[in-house]
This record gives structure tokens, C-alpha cells and sequence, in this order.
């Protein structure tokens, strides 16, 4: 019998390897190993070491890359800051030009790079070649437009300088252009690193960074490994660190890069639920399932890793799954008919077989098809664990790989429970075919992608990130280039602080009293209370002379704040228009009494009655504004793909803290909590700690105003002892910080322990009494954080 | 009898009683089901000598038709000549094939049932003849059962129905399956073949609910389009239709079979289908007995591509008989 007969027979699939040729020629033409790019130039490593790269699928070594040390990076971030000024000069015109030429020279050398992709990090070529490679160039060609565009569509920014860069190994090319596209488009050139498993289609970018006839440093590409990593986040020769990893490292670099001033964007770890409900068509959120989490091994930061299942059709999805998982292929990458290829390093597998035998001894039942795998190389095969409980280890921790984890819920509220209980929030699918069901989740679901009835969708236009410690930041659409961008406005330091004490033992003069005395308290949940500590701190005017005391808060204080401001969730969910009438009360009720604001100003202050009252009336200016912008600061739809709604949408934080500056207190202090109240957030502040007396005063207004109970707090004190609490503190969602240089490097430092959005003034000086600094597009938009909710529609 | 031929003789679906709750139960995300299969062809490749195989099973799920208004007992002949010897004795012996391959049935109007059968006289092919009214299937019913009962009693092992799309656009569950439940009486021992006229139905969940009630009723295949439609087969229909099949044999453990028709005319479509059958539905559907495609120029392109296989030259449609 013939050969197709027995084909007949089986209806077996057969090989379908693609070439490689053409890819391992290019390998031996560098058999003596491949350089940094630096300068335009392929240069040896200072140090002269190499390491070598393998292919995850067979083991065997591609190729031998330069290690990157300290003085590799020097020279690297040398080169691109000699380019950058004359990059930047460039019209955006002239900039676009570049970008879509490496757009072009990217499809031109698809094939090769889909190869090359596979081979060095064990992706089935299908998605190198159909997913990765036509999203790195549409990535090139949408940032060419914001190129040509960028002038008209962020007037007064400008590119940021030299950014560092570092990438994941998940998808390397494609990470490449998600953070070299904005950043050239933008004006920016790049320092980047790439991963220590996958360097091989950067230095192959080189090549058409050199092919498109790129100046000279603009992309400068430096191999090696967490070292160099490292040394490229400490080069203080770096304006900004993009950083794509783990939320281990990510913590890292934020607190290396506290205080530094380096502008910084983390897009880091996720746990992200699927969620299907007993309405879903249950077939197609198999597949989803399948392009979750068995897309790229499961080594997906955004992968559907916690399946979520309304109770009612649990047992029937998870048969449908299981079924699904006995047809996924297992095998050489380059087959071209493989669902699953390598885990991309020895020391990844390892992980993922320790995680699913810890699962195993916990208790949930795990389930694995019975998938041939390849007798040598890096395979594992789809898994699946049911009877997970969110206090299961696998329920929590990210696995980056082929292991699915399932739960049952059994109403909506349960799923956006269970959803909601992780650490992370990169992103969500949702499976019904109740819009209204799926909107409501994706409403409520803390994450900064919501994919409905569809599942790892990309695309240049629409913005990606996390929320939590899934990271800060977007990458992708208008958000994304924001990251890339900087006021041009230059800024002087404040005026330096003259010392002063926080005295809680009896003052030695006598505050003028013309009526009662009175107690400044804090202003906690919607009631003034006293502080915890039992302590009040003395204040003084200018000459010295006593003026009164302020509560001394602790961070107790800031404890029961932040659990005032968590009960206050209301005020995030109602509409813009509710916000924009308490606001707007809220600037009657101070107008009514500026006169005597203003008079209180200058005798706290000692500033001249003029500048009170213009103080005053320009936070009354500012109240209005942001009522005005509460109902009008809104989201877009990205135009993403055909027959697709993606939706940008600006969400509150939740709780903030804020710490004020002494400067024009009361129109400091309007200015940082009114935005951030206006867009739904609820906020602990501290005010001015010279100057308290004036924010104790404002709550009275605000108690007057219907501002609701606990949206906000106001705990007086020493700015930084309070500030570090709020920074600490895991269940405060931003933080704003503008005081001293000193504060800002701790603020930022602190932060890393929730990997909370912080924005610090380094120490520099604002002019709130200026519209254009004082308030706007700047503020607002550092008070939500952008939500892309993908909304696929047809019949 | 000519029974259908093909590796897995099993026993027909009997149908079941109208569960209307699992037809209004059924969900379709059709953004979904197109994502789904414009992936997949880049998922599944199949090449050399596994390709030419696939491709000899393609050719022998072939429905070979002509529906045409001229359609004359001599044309009728002609395309059964084809049936009879569909490749060349050169590439079937190029492939290593034991026999020629034969395509699954013939398909015909009614009036040329008797000149078909007469044809394919000895050679185990079946014919298939579409009835009720075809294409538009709205004459009255009796009128549609009778032409059943014309065609079978004319030798035509096979029956393509077409349903009335009014009952399934007004989601009139009950009346379709009674017609459907009588169209299959009137059979008798000729499989029914249900043809839905996807294109007319519109929506991917009509698609859906009009198989479940077709299945119900004891439809034997189901069948995408009469050709005739705007939009014939397409691989989202053909995806939701599998997974309706998919969801009856669970539920019943009865194999119904499937048959795209209208629009698929290269070879690389046929291999398309037979990923998507082996991928929803597994081996078992992979053979004529549950699997057809109804085409008139199909052949001609597996043809071509098979003495590609053989030669290594790229084909002529010259040098292959015409159907």
C-alpha cells in the first residue's frame, strides 16, 4: 500500500516545517557573533564577552551576543544623546518618513523575521508570522502618523530626551516596536535592551535601522542580560525607563529610579480573569479560552489565566474545554500547523513544573490531554486546574504558561469579585451575549483592558496597560505617545524652606483671640476629628508670633482617612453631571465668604491682601473649571480595527493621597484636590503643613457644599512623615506629591510597594496663580488612568 | 439501494421531538465564530504527499451537480461519465491508489434522477436529487412531498430539501420541523439532506437554531446553500452549523452529516473544509458518509493540483475531462 493510502486512512495532518535556510545563512554570517549597534555602527563589547542564545525548541545555539557591561551603556546612551537634539530638530514630516520606511522594510523582511522569531524564542511561527510580525508593522506605520501629527495634536510637549528601554522575551519584536515607534515619533532616541533569551530580531532591526538609512544613535541596541539592564536604569544620562517584565523588577526599577526624575512606564504581570457567563456562546469562548492562554505557551503578560465560569454551565464548559485541549498541537514551532511551541528557557519550565505540582498538592484537580511532546526541547502541554479557590496558590500567582486555573461564580457581583481579587490588572475577557451584563463587568472590573467576547486583541491605536501591579502607563493610541512626551516649559526649584518645627508642647506666646478659641481638627469621613495622636503642632506667622494649632496627624490618621475615602465609593460611579453640581456649590459657598479667606491668607501667610485675594478668586476660578470639566473630560473611541467599538475611557483611581506644598495654600490645595475629585476620585490630602489653618477653615465650606462624606480628607501635619504612610500605603491608588526634591525621591521610592501611579514635583516650582501651569490637561489627565474596553460587533 | 458509501456505515438519525428550549437556547457570537475561522486556515496546513491525500478525499466527498436550466439527459450523462472515472488512470496510478477514487454522489433536478441513475448503472455511485420546490422551496407542500416521492421512486437515493426560510426567519420552530419531520417520511429509505439557504437566513443564530430543528426532525446531512443564494458556503456558517452538529451528537449520540455547497471551487477551499470538519468534528467526519461538497467545478481544480502532485508540473484543464 501506497504512502496516500495510508493517509487516507489516518487523515493525519503530516509536517509542514517552514524553511529556515535563508534565517541560519544570516546565523553563519555572524558565526563570530553579533555586536552591539551603537551609533549606527555594530561594535564589539567593551568587556569582549559573549554569551550564547539557543533555540528554546531544540536546544541547540543560534548564536553568540555581545555581553553588555556599564561602559557598553555609557557609550550607548552617549550616542543617542549626541542624536537626540537633531532627531528632535527633524519636521515630524521628515520623522514619519523614517518610521514608515521601517514599516515598509519590516514587510519586506517578514518571512525572515517571523523565522528568526521563532527560532529564538520557540513561538509556533504561525503567530510570528501572522500576530507578531503585522502588529510590529502596523505599530511602525501608526507612529509615523503621530509623527506628522505631533505638533498639532500635543501642542507644548515635546520628546522627553534619551530613553532607556527594556524588553520582555514574550514577544520580542513586537515589544521592540511598541516602545521604539512613540519614542521616534515623538522625537526620543532610544537605549534599548533587549531580552537576554530573544536579543536576536533586535539586532536584526539594526539591520534595517541601517537599511532605511536611520541617523546615526537615534536606535542604539545594547544585548546582555539583568546587569545591563541595570546599569542602563542607573545612567543618569536617561530621561525615561520603559520597562516591559516582571512586577518583581518592575519594583526594582522604581525605587532605583526614585527621585532621579526619570519619567517612568511599567507594564508588568497579570493574573487576568476570562469570565464566562451561562449566556455566552460557550463555543467560541472555548476558542477565546485557547487564544488566552495557549497563545504563545501562556507566556502572555495579558493572558486569561483565571477562568471564571458561572456555576450553572460550569461542568458543561469545562467537558467542551477539555475536548478543545485533546486537539491543540504540541511541537516544533516551525511547523506550521502547531498550536503550541517551546517554553522559551529551561529555567521558565522549571517554574511552570514546580507551580502545577504545588497545584497538585494543594489539592485541585489538574488536567492534561494526552499531547504527544517532542523527545527533546522545551515543551509542556496545555493544562487546565479546576477546583481552584482564590486562596489557592495558582489562583494568585502568575505562571506565565500553558496553565489555566478555573472558579465558579454564581452571580455577576460574585464575578467582579472574584475578578477584582488579585494584586494585578492588565486585563479581562468577558464572555456574554448580554451587552448590557458585559458592560457592567467591564465597568467594574480593575483592569486597563476589557476585552468582550474576544480575547488578546491588539492593536497601534488603542492604549495598553495595567492598573494595580499590573504597572503604570500605556503603550499604543494617543495615551501611548503621551508616555513619550514632556512640557516643553522649563521650571525653576522652589524657593528653598526656612525650618520649621512641628512644637506640640505649649506655645510661648498667646494667640490673639477675638472671640472664642478654636480647634482646628482633622477633617476625616465627613467629620472633623481630633487627631489620633492626642498632639497639636503650634503655628506661626512670618515673624514668629503664634497663630494658632493644627491637629498633629499620625498615620493612623491616614489609616482611618484612606478607609473613610474607600467608603465614599459612590462618588466614583455617579455621573460627571452630579460631580459638576456639587463642584459648582462648592465655588458658591467659597465665593460667599472670600473676603474672609483672603483676609485669613494674608494673616497666616503674611502676603499682601492683593495676592490673598487674588489667590482666592483664582481658586475659585479653578473650582469652576473643574466643574466644568466633570462632565466634559471624556474618553474616545480609538479607531482600532473594522467592526470593532474601542472604547477609551477615563476611570478615577479610586483613593488618592495628595500632599500639598506650602505655597499659596489654598489655591494649591483647590488645585491638586478639585481635579482629582472632579474625575471621581476620592482623595486624602495634606495640606500645606505651615499653613494648615486655611484648609481647616475650607472644610467648613466643603461640609456645606454636599461634597459627600469621606471624598475628601484632609489630615494636617508634617507633609513628608505623612506622605510616606500614603505612599506606603497598598490601598491608595495615586499619589500626588509636590513638596521638596527630598520628598518627591521618598514618595516615588515608597511607591513601589503597590506599584501606585505617583506624580512628584522633584522640588520644582509651580506657578499656581497661572492658568496655563496651574490647572488643565496636565491635572486631569494624571487623575485617571484610561481603560480600553474592546467591543467586537455583527450579527 | 445504492447506499452511502465510505468508511463509517452507521445507523441514520432518527431525529427527536422539537426541544424548543434548546433551540432558543442556542448562542452565536458572530464576531466571534469569524475570528475563529479567519484563523484557521493559518493554524492547519497540510502539505506533499499529505495534501495530494487530503485532496483524494476531497474528490471522493464530491456531490458532483449540475442544477442548470438546460440541463438535458445528455448533459446528465456526461457528468456521470465523469463521476465514473473523475481523475485520469495516469494520477491515480502517480498516487499509488489501489482503485480510481469516485466521487460521493451526483446531484440533480428531479426530471433527470432517471437518466442519472441509468448512468451510473454497476458503479456504486448514488444519486442525489434536490426536491421541494428547489430553489425557493415556497410551492405548496403537498406539491414539495410529492416531488420527493417522484424523485426516490426514480432510483434517487439521496433527497436535498430546502426548507422554508419564512418559518425560520419568523422563528416558527414547530411548522419547520413538521415539514421537515414530512419531507423525511416521504424519503422513505433515501437519506434527507436539509438545505438551509444560509444566505437567505441572515444571521449566524438563525443558522444555528434552523440546524438544531433540522436535526430534530431527522435530517440525515445538512446542507449550507442551494447555490443559488447571494452568499453560499462560507466558513462561518459551515463552523456554526459543525458545532450545531457537534451539539446534537452529544445530546443524542446520532451522526448527522454536513455538506457545504455553492462557492467552493479551488482546491485549497475544499482543504479548508476538511481542517474545519477534522477540527470541529474530528476524523469520523472525514468521510463521504457524513461529509459532501456540493460542486460542479471543484473537481476540476483537485484535478489539476493532484497531477501537479504527480508530475511536478503545474496543470492544464485541457488535459482533464470535462464533467
Amino acid at each position: 500500500m501506497g504512502k496516500i493510502t495510508d493517509i487516507l486512512r489516518t487523515m493525519e495532518y503530516g509536517p509542514a516545517p517552514e524553511a529556515t535556510d535563508i534565517v541560519t545563512a544570516w546565523l553563519g554570517q555572524h558565526a563570530a557573533g553579533f555586536d552591539h549597534f551603537i551609533g549606527g555602527k555594530f561594535v564589539r563589547p567593551a568587556g569582549g564577552k559573549r554569551f550564547a542564545v539557543t533555540n528554546p525548541a531544540t536546544g541547540a545555539e543560534l548564536a553568540q551576543v555581545a555581553q553588555g557591561s556599564a561602559a557598553d551603556i555609557d557609550r550607548a546612551v552617549k550616542a543617542a544623546r549626541s542624536a537626540q537634539k537633531g532627531w528632535a530638530a527633524r519636521s515630524g514630516e521628515d520623522r514619519a518618513r523614517y518610521l514608515y520606511a521601517i514599516a515598509r522594510h519590516v514587510q519586506k523582511r517578514e518571512r525572515f523575521l517571523s523565522v528568526l522569531e521563532t527560532m529564538d524564542n520557540g513561538k509556533p511561527i504561525r503567530e510570528a508570522r501572522d500576530i507578531d510580525m503585522p502588529l510590529v508593522a502596523r505599530h511602525f506605520y501608526h507612529h509615523a502618523g503621530w509623527a506628522a501629527l505631533l505638533s498639532d495634536e500635543f501642542p507644548g510637549l515635546g520628546p522627553v530626551g534619551v530613553c532607556g528601554q527594556i524588553i520582555p522575551w514574550n514577544f520580542p519584536l513586537l515589544m521592540l516596536a511598541w516602545k521604539v515607534a512613540p519614542a521616534l515619533a515623538a522625537g526620543n532616541t532610544v537605549v534599548l535592551k533587549p531580552a537576554e533569551y530573544t536579543p536576536m530580531t533586535a539586532l536584526a532591526f539594526a539591520g534595517i535601522c541601517r537599511e532605511v538609512g536611520l541617523p546615526d544613535g537615534v536606535v542604539n541596541i545594547v544585548t546582555g542580560d539583568g546587569e545591563t539592564g541595570a546599569a542602563l536604569v542607573a545612567h543618569p544620562g536617561i530621561d525615561k525607563i520603559a520597562f516591559t517584565g516582571s512586577t518583581e523588577v518592575g519594583r526594582r526599577i522604581r525605587e532605583a529610579t526614585a527621585g532621579t526624575g526619570k519619567k517612568l512606564a511599567l507594564e508588568l504581570g497579570g493574573k487576568s480573569p476570562f469570565i464566562v457567563f451561562d449566556d455566552a456562546d460557550l463555543d467560541s469562548a472555548v476558542e477565546g479560552v485557547v487564544d488566552a492562554i495557549w497563545f504563545n505557551q501562556g507566556q502572555v503578560c495579558c493572558a486569561g489565566s483565571r477562568l471564571l465560569v458561572q456555576e450553572g454551565v460550569a461542568e458543561r464548559f469545562y467537558a467542551k474545554l477539555k475536548a478543545r485541549m485533546a486537539t491543540l498541537r504540541v511541537g516544533n514551532p516551525l511547523d506550521k500547523a502547531i498550536d503550541i511551541g517551546a517554553i522559551v528557557a529551561p529555567v521558565q519550565l522549571a517554574r511552570i513544573i514546580e507551580l502545577v505540582e504545588q497545584g497538585r498538592r494543594e489539592g485541585a484537580a489538574c488536567h492534561q490531554p494526552a499531547t504527544a511532546l517532542p523527545g527533546q526541547g522545551l515543551f509542556y502541554p496545555p493544562t487546565l486546574f479546576t477546583g481552584i479557590e482564590p486562596a489557592s496558590t495558582l489562583a494568585q500567582t502568575e505562571i506565565f504558561g500553558p496553565v489555566l486555573v478555573a472558579m465558579t461564580f454564581r452571580t455577576p457581583d460574585e464575578a467582579v469579585a472574584l475578578a477584582n481579587n488579585s494584586a494585578y490588572g492588565l486585563s479581562a475577557s468577558i464572555w456574554s451575549e448580554n451587552i448590557n451584563l458585559c458592560l457592567d463587568q467591564a465597568a467594574r472590573i480593575q483592569a486597563g483592558v476589557v476585552w468582550i467576547n474576544g480575547t488578546n486583541m491588539f492593536d497601534a491605536a488603542a492604549g495598553f496597560g495595567g492598573y494595580r501591579e499590573s504597572g503604570f502607563g500605556r503603550e499604543g493610541g494617543r495615551e501611548g505617545m503621551r508616555e513619550y512626551l514632556k512640557p516643553l516649559a522649563a521650571r525653576k526649584a522652589m524657593a528653598a524652606a526656612t525650618a520649621m518645627t512641628f512644637d506640640a508642647t505649649p506655645a510661648p506666646d498667646a494667640v490673639p483671640v477675638d472671640d472664642l478659641d478654636r480647634t482646628a481638627k482633622l477633617f476625616v469621613g465627613g467629620k472633623q476629628v481630633r487627631p489620633d495622636s492626642g498632639y497639636s503642632y503650634t503655628l506661626t506667622d512670618p515673624k514668629g508670633r503664634s497663630l494658632g494649632q493644627a491637629g498633629l496627624g499620625n498615620r493612623k490618621d491616614i489609616r482611618n482617612a484612606v478607609e473613610a475615602a474607600h467608603k465614599a465609593g459612590g462618588w466614583s460611579t455617579v455621573a460627571g453631571h452630579n460631580r459638576a453640581q456639587v463642584l459648582f456649590f462648592l465655588a458658591e459657598n467659597l465665593g460667599a465668604r472670600k473676603a474672609e479667606f483672603a483676609a485669613r491668607l494674608t494673616a497666616l501667610t503674611g502676603q499682601k491682601a492683593a495676592v490673598s485675594e487674588k489667590e482666592v478668586a483664582t481658586a475659585l476660578d479653578r473650582i469652576v473649571f473643574y466643574a466644568a470639566m466633570a462632565d466634559k473630560y471624556d474618553g474616545r473611541v480609538h479607531a482600532t480595527k473594522a467592526r470593532h467599538v474601542t472604547l477609551a475611557m477615563p476611570e478615577p483611581f479610586g483613593v488618592m493621597g495628595i500632599s500639598c506644598p506650602d505655597e499659596m495654600p489654598l489655591l494649591s490645595l483647590v488645585s491638586l484636590i478639585v481635579p482629582a475629585i472632579a474625575l471621581g476620585n476620592r482623595v486624602v490630602a495634606t495640606p500645606s503643613q505651615r499653613h494648615p489653618l486655611i484648609a481647616t477653615d475650607f472644610y467648613q465650606v466643603l461640609e456645606t457644599s454636599d461634597v459627600p462624606a469621606g471624598v475628601v480628607n484632609l489630615v494636617t501635619g508634617e507633609r513628608d512623615v505623612l506622605a510616606k504612610t500614603l505612599a506606603e500605603h497598598d490601598d491608595v491608588a495615586a499619589h500626588w506629591y509636590f513638596g521638596s526634591a527630598e520628598g518627591s525621591a521618598m514618595v516615588e521610592c515608597a511607591s513601589a510597594g503597590n506599584l501606585k501611579v505617583t506624580w512628584v514635583n522633584y522640588g520644582l516650582a509651580r506657578d499656581w496663580l497661572s492658568r496655563a501651569d496651574g490647572q488643565g490637561e496636565e491635572f486631569l489627565a494624571h487623575a485617571c488612568q484610561i481603560k480600553n474596553i474592546w467591543v467586537p460587533y455583527g450579527e | 439501494m445504492n447506499a452511502p458509501h465510505g468508511a463509517n456505515a452507521r445507523p441514520r438519525n432518527p431525529g427527536m421531538p422539537l426541544a424548543l428550549d434548546l433551540v432558543r437556547a442556542v448562542q452565536v457570537n458572530a464576531s466571534a465564530v469569524e475570528r475563529r475561522t479567519a484563523t484557521l486556515p493559518g493554524r492547519r496546513s497540510v502539505k506533499k504527499e499529505w495534501q495530494a491525500a487530503w485532496l483524494v478525499r476531497a474528490l471522493e466527498c464530491i456531490d458532483l451537480t449540475t442544477l442548470a436550466g438546460d440541463d438535458t439527459p445528455g448533459r446528465v450523462h456526461r457528468l456521470c461519465a465523469k463521476a465514473r472515472n473523475p481523475l485520469r488512470a495516469d494520477i491515480v496510478a502517480g498516487l499509488g491508489l489501489a482503485t480510481p477514487p469516485r466521487v460521493g454522489a451526483v446531484c440533480v433536478y428531479p426530471t433527470m434522477v432517471a437518466p442519472a441513475v441509468a448512468a451510473l448503472e454497476g458503479s456504486g455511485i448514488p444519486v442525489a436529487s434536490v426536491a421541494t420546490g428547489f430553489p425557493a422551496g415556497l410551492t405548496p407542500l403537498p406539491l414539495r412531498l410529492q416531488e420527493i416521492r417522484e424523485a426516490v421512486k426514480d432510483g434517487a437515493a439521496e433527497i436535498d430539501i430546502v426548507i422554508t426560510r419564512a418559518h425560520v426567519l419568523n422563528q416558527d420552530w414547530q411548522t419547520l420541523y413538521d415539514e421537515i419531520r414530512a419531507m423525511r417520511e416521504a424519503c422513505g429509505d433515501a437519506h434527507l439532506k436539509a438545505i438551509l439557504g444560509t444566505g437567505d437566513l441572515r444571521t449566524l443564530r438563525n443558522v444555528a437554531r434552523a440546524s438544531q430543528v433540522a436535526m430534530m426532525a431527522g435530517a440525515d446531512f445538512i446542507k449550507t446553500s442551494t447555490g443559488k443564494e447571494d452568499v453560499n458556503a462560507t466558513l462561518p456558517v459551515s463552523l456554526v452549523m459543525l458545532r450545531a452538529i457537534r451539539e446534537y451528537f452529544e445530546a443524542t449520540g446520532h451522526h448527522v452529516g454536513f455538506k457545504p455547497a455553492g462557492g467552493l471551487r479551488a482546491a485549497k477551499d475544499a482543504l479548508n473544509w476538511l481542517i474545519l470538519m477534522k477540527e470541529e468534528l474530528g476524523r469520523d467526519w472525514l468521510e463521504p458518509d457524513l461529509f459532501r461538497i456540493g460542486a460542479s467545478s471543484l473537481l476540476g481544480d483537485i484535478e489539476r493540483q493532484l497531477e501537479h502532485y504527480v508530475t511536478g508540473r503545474y496543470a492544464s484543464l485541457s488535459r482533464h475531462a470535462l464533467a
